[in-house]
């Protein structure tokens, strides 16, 4: 065990990285699977159903192996491509939309003072690759030659290039917060308990950053790329088995991404919340303690947001998502973003020195 | 030398895609190898250590601009037949416009054999060095009038832009949201209580 240890440190920094990012990928896919499940668990207990409860690993945990069982149906299903399709492109398309989604963990700090790249522009970094991923539903909506597939994909163009402008403008907030573009920094900078955090002095910016992120993820409610009432599956509706779990993939990670993103941005990142507490409040016991598991939980709690979303919200119109977008989510972070450039100038909140 | 073979990589992607923009024969092929030769130019300005710039590039350009870009050349049908046929006619104007471009390169490259080198080359520098930081202080500090100005051209481009497509057509027919948000149930629903109906 001791020289397994000695091993690895001596190992140069490429494997270090290639290891924890071979490790990273294969965590964030079971996620992703058991998130799926997840949702159907929790979307079926608040519409008073049970929920997948059939599949069982070894006899065990009921509804446990449901991924498992859906993954291999769709591996074995057959992928059909439309007449006239644009094969190249057709295949293309599922892929270009999930590489954003693993891409732009490189620069996310997943421990205390480790990200897997530490670059730093890590911010702009996040923003331009989470701005690639629209490339992958615009190709697969022309690609699949269908019209459904073809709305819903300038739908979701149009949707997402809304709202990266609000997101990227939140994220202009935190920047001035943090004063540094670096994820590590941001999150360092925000030590001090639950109130130091982001969340506090950016409420509205957090508000607009979430709701861009649903947006940004076409999760419900703003799923009209894939409005089923409308325009059956949208972007997805001519691809079948494994193509089309890769779009489902891409979904679940980018929602995993937005959750990680917000906690990093907003509430600290792998900070504790117990962080800065005095001792009787438990400031020096073992909770205390930042790590990765703090990332895991504040992730965990806003993923949840987006299942109680679907589950609670009706899709908006067309519309109506593009005037929130651009008549209320965009002003907003210009104005808080104001508010914030007098804060720094009287030096309140974080800005004390 | 690894940076130098991977220069070597992406410029020769860099001008395949560039070739494919003009040759592809399929209008959407063209916008996509736009987007390749943008993104390899995003690497090789990395290779330089510009990577706020390369970012940005790649944040502008295709995560916004070629977006829609792609939307528009996908939405409307356009006729090769009808695009290509100046082809021959105009392509002296082509050939004058690649030769001074070539005549621009060559004359960087002679300046370096030369030795009157004027750009900075060479030494890397120091990992801390923020080369967001620095173009941020110089853009708001030394440059911030040329920085206004530019702002505001932009945003006169913006207005003129929507002023030229504005189109008021009459007996439109629009949703007014105001008042599609000010409805309440009170004055859309009306509740009937009546006894149930017995058979006689």
């Amino acid at each position: 065990m001791k020289s397994l240890g000695n091993l690895w440190l001596q190992m140069p920094p490429y494997v270090h990285s290639t290891a924890i990012t071979l490790l990273l990928t294969v965590v964030l896919i079971l996620s992703v699977a058991y998130l799926t499940l997840w949702e159907r668990k929790v979307i079926g207990w608040m519409q008073m159903r049970i929920g997948p409860n059939r599949v069982r690993i070894f006899g065990f945990l009921p509804g446990m192996g449901q991924p498992f069982a859906d993954v291999i149906k769709l591996l074995i299903k057959e992928i059909v491509i439309p007449a006239r399709a644009n094969k190249i492109l057709f295949r293309l398309a599922p892929a270009i939309t999930l590489i954003p989604a693993f891409a732009a963990w490189a620069v996310v700090p997943i421990a205390p003072g480790y990200a897997i790249a530490n670059v730093d522009a890590g911010l702009l970094y996040v923003l331009s690759l989470t701005s690639m991923g629209v490339y992958g539903v615009i190709l697969a909506g022309w690609a699949s030659n269908s019209k459904y597939a073809f709305l819903g994909a300038m739908r979701s163009a149009a949707q997402m290039v809304a709202y990266e402008i609000a997101m990227g403008f939140a994220l202009v907030g935190v920047l001035m917060a943090a004063g540094s573009l670096n994820l590590g920094t941001i999150v360092a900078q925000q030590h001090g308990g639950p109130l130091a955090w982001n969340w506090f002095w950016l409420l509205p910016l957090l508000v607009v950053y979430f709701i861009s992120g649903v947006a940004e993820t076409n999760r419900a409610p703003f799923d009209v790329a894939e409005g089923e009432s409308e325009i059956v599956a949208g972007f997805h509706v001519e691809y079948s088995g494994m193509a089309f779990a890769l779009f489902f993939l891409a979904e679940y990670a980018n929602m995993i991404l937005i959750a990680g993103l917000t906690a990093v941005f907003f509430f600290g990142g792998w900070l504790s919340p117990l962080d800065g507490f005095p001792w009787w409040l438990g400031g020096t016991s073992l909770l205390a303690i930042a790590g990765t598991h703090w990332l895991l939980v504040k992730m965990f709690v806003l993923l949840f947001l987006f299942l109680w979303f679907r589950a609670t919200f009706p899709r908006y119109r067309y519309d109506q998502i593009m005037r929130l977008g651009w008549k209320f989510l965009i002003p907003a972070t210009l104005v808080w973003i104001g508010v914030e450039a007098l804060l720094s100038w009287y030096q309140v909140g974080p800005w004390k020195h | 030398m690894l940076p130098l073979i991977l220069f070597y990589i992406f410029a020769t992607i860099l001008v395949m895609a560039a070739v494919a923009v003009i040759v592809s024969r399929n209008p959407v092929y063209s916008a996509l190898s736009l987007v390749l030769c943008f993104v390899t130019s995003a690497a090789i300005w990395l290779l330089i250590e510009a990577e706020f710039l390369a970012i940005v590039l790649v944040l502008v350009y295709v995560g916004a601009v070629m977006v829609l870009f792609l939307f528009v050349v996908m939405m409307i049908d356009i006729n090769l037949e009808e695009l290509r046929a100046g082809f021959t006619r105009f392509a002296w104007l082509g050939w004058i416009m690649a030769g001074a471009i070539v005549l621009e390169i060559a004359g960087v490259v002679l300046t370096k054999r030369l030795g009157i080198d004027v750009t900075r080359g060479g030494a890397p520098l120091p990992a801390n060095y923020s080369n967001t930081q620095e173009l941020g202080a110089l853009l708001y500090s030394k440059y911030a009038y040329p920085f206004e100005i530019a702002a505001m051209v932009l945003l006169v481009a913006i207005i003129a832009a929507i002023a030229l497509t504005l189109r008021h057509r009459p007996n439109l027919k629009v949703q007014d949201v105001g008042r599609q948000v000010a409805a309440r149930a009170s004055e859309r629903v009306r509740l009937v209580k009546m006894d149930s109906e017995h058979r006689e």
